[in-house]
């Protein structure tokens, strides 16, 4: 027993040891003479804190770029990544007040709530020499009306998405998710402000409606719909597309493109009511310990190449024109990311309703669910 | 009824392992699709093992379980030393109370409030991050005392404690009687309980959650991150693999168990 001790936790470190050893010894794809901006060693061993979305950015996997690494080798700075898997979980990160974060990258209400809740700084745009890689349209949005906290990241819009083997004709409406013929192969959002918004969109509402009546009616519109959904679902989306399990769905464009890969007969549109987008920004939170270095890596995830990497990693748009123009990026031009002007749908974004609204609609929520 | 037996029996592990199963057998898929296999392929054994971020996770993970795993079998074995020398029967009691409690409370509760004391503490100091790896440690320590301490102190009872005063009658000073005859007796409880808190602090989600800080993320913690989107199949991989690094250990256990018993029965016919 003693000799079999022995020998298990030497194998235990062992596997450490092959693990540790294995790491690393990647080779650069970074083309340094492409570079615009200016980067310096002079942060060299300090570290930067960054926060992301899981699998929101190129790291290396399928020979893409390894962004953070490159920028480590470029600057010396550390980069310690972390993610995160809604705004919601980030908000209450930061709010514990325990953590300090130098990169974080909320959606456009969250951005709204912390700039109000002074959690984040201004950026200093002058540092900023790639950002007039960022297109008009993304500029000066709500949130950020003087644009002076936040950087766009990823920016994406909800559509209707198919099967074209199981859905006869072209869908034009948001009301075939509530198409009898389709009964039990419907899927939505298994959260309340995206489910909410489809039936407002319908009833020609705005999303962000102070209206409680309106909220009512769409919630009427919701119970209705029960009768023929399927699921409410998140991320089990993809597998139930993927292999034929439900006809229709609504998700983000980019993620449809994901799914198109698996499942050839799967068709994407954009319903003639109109639909709604999100836009992540890059910001620097009040308690950031290094702005400086955090300047210097907003500006590195600014040049066109790594923008492209990581667009094409998470086959979102990119607000980059830098991006959207560069040859070497395989979406360029996609009529799904990038509609052309006429085919562009009417868009609405989500603002952060004041709490009052907010538990009301979460409370009618409640009650659709359980219908 | 013995068909029957075999039916349910072989029910009860198709529900158990059909879920492993489904993973292993989409890691060797060569898309990305959980939903339709395209082709066998290595690919994604191969992608994390040259992905820098799941292995970081990865090595996070091990270091962190294989820490707290040994800090905690060596407090916990002494407090079950401490607790059965103890005399008063409710004083004992009470320890035992004491110390279940980081196993019986629910994970959100132990999470959150050590959360909370480390903020405390960090502003104190003033700290810029309270949480990272050093609380991520400490709280994989404490919920994983309970498990060492309810392992060893079964064995320690088992033990006659006349042998370690005999041993003393013999010359031995207290602390060489404890680790020449003791310390043998109790092992198989020590190396079970070791085994309980690096599997327990393997996977754990809910504590590391609360108590993690910028610079140190967990394995569990990253998946869970990409719930988002969707789970990138080399995260099936690595499953895979801890799975069967997992199985093949406790089947060592188990042949090393059953070789001991047999050993030790064939020295007490003799």
């Amino acid at each position: 027993m003693k000799r079999f001790t022995t020998v298990m936790l030497l194998t235990l470190i062992l596997a450490l040891g092959a693990i540790l050893a294995g790491c690393g010894g990647s080779s650069s794809q970074l083309e340094l003479e492409k570079l615009t901006g200016e980067y310096s060693r002079e942060f060299e061993g300090t570290e930067l804190n960054v926060f992301n979305w899981g699998e929101y950015i190129s790291d290396g996997s399928e020979g893409s770029m390894d962004v953070n690494a490159e920028f480590e080798e470029l600057t010396g700075i550390k980069v310690n990544y972390s993610t995160y898997e809604s705004n919601e979980a980030m908000y209450a990160k930061m709010k514990s007040g325990a953590v300090s974060y130098d990169i974080v990258i909320p959606s456009d209400y969250m951005i709204q709530r912390m700039i109000s809740e002074n959690m984040l700084q201004p950026l200093d745009f002058s540092r900023l020499s790639n950002y007039h890689y960022i297109d008009e349209q993304y500029r000066n949005l709500y949130f950020d009306p003087e644009n002076e906290y936040s950087v766009p990241y990823s920016v994406g819009m909800v559509g209707l998405i198919y099967n074209s083997t199981m859905v006869e004709e072209t869908p034009t409406s948001w009301t075939v998710m509530w198409d009898e013929r389709y009964a039990d192969d419907i899927l939505t959002f298994n959260n309340s402000r995206d489910s909410f918004s489809i039936a407002q969109l319908i009833l020609g509402q705005d999303v962000n409606t102070l209206d409680l009546a309106e909220w009512d009616a769409a919630a009427e519109l919701l119970k209705e719909q029960n009768d023929v959904l399927q699921a409410r679902v998140m991320d089990e989306i993809f597998n139930k597309m993927e292999a034929g399990n439900a006809a229709i769905a609504a998700y983000y464009a980019g993620d449809y493109l994901l799914m198109k890969e698996n499942n050839e007969d799967l068709a994407f549109v954009y319903p003639k009511e109109g639909t709604t987008y999100f836009v992540d920004s890059i910001c620097i939170p009040e308690n950031a310990q290094n702005y400086e270095a955090a300047l210097m890596y907003i500006n590195f995830l600014l040049e066109t190449q790594i923008s492209t990497a990581i667009a094409e990693y998470t086959y979102y748009a990119s607000p980059h024109t830098g991006t959207m123009n560069d040859p070497e990026y395989s979406l360029i031009g996609n009529e799904i990311l990038y509609p052309e002007k006429e085919q562009m749908p009417e868009v609405q974004v989500f603002r952060d309703l004041d709490p009052e609204v907010r538990s009301y609609y979460e409370k009618l929520w409640e009650e659709i669910l359980r219908d | 009824m013995k068909a029957l037996d075999r039916i349910l029996n072989g029910l009860i592990f198709f529900f158990l392992y059909a879920p492993l199963l489904v993973m292993v057998f989409f890691s060797f898929n060569e898309g990305r699709s959980t939903a339709v296999f395209s082709g066998f392929s290595f690919k994604w054994y191969i992608e994390m093992f040259t992905n820098r971020d799941t292995m970081l996770a990865l090595q996070n993970t091990l270091i962190l379980a294989l820490l707290s795993s040994v800090i905690a079998t060596l407090l916990g074995t002494m407090a079950a030393v401490g607790i059965s020398k103890m005399r008063s029967q409710a004083g004992r009691s009470a320890i035992m109370t004491t110390t279940n409690i980081p196993m019986m409370n629910p994970d959100i509760v132990t999470g959150v409030s050590m959360m909370l004391l480390f903020v405390f503490v960090g502003r104190i100091f003033m700290a810029d991050n309270s949480l990272g790896f050093l609380t991520l440690l400490i709280a994989h320590i404490t919920f994983n005392l309970p498990y060492v301490v309810l392992n060893v102190l079964p064995k320690l009872r088992q033990t006659d404690r006349h042998l370690a005063e005999a041993a003393m009658d013999l010359g031995c000073t207290p602390l060489l009687a404890f680790f020449k005859v003791t310390l043998p007796a109790i092992r198989p409880g020590i190396l079970a309980g070791f085994l309980m808190a690096f599997t327990m602090s393997l996977d754990d989600f809910v504590i590391s959650y609360y108590t993690s800080g910028p610079n140190f993320q967990t394995l569990p913690l990253k998946i869970f991150s990409m719930t988002k989107k969707t789970v990138k199949p080399d995260m099936y991989a690595l499953s895979s693999l801890l799975f069967i690094t997992i199985l093949v250990l406790l089947i060592m256990v188990n042949v090393a168990q059953a070789k001991a018993d047999k050993q030790n029965q064939l020295n007490a016919r003799r």
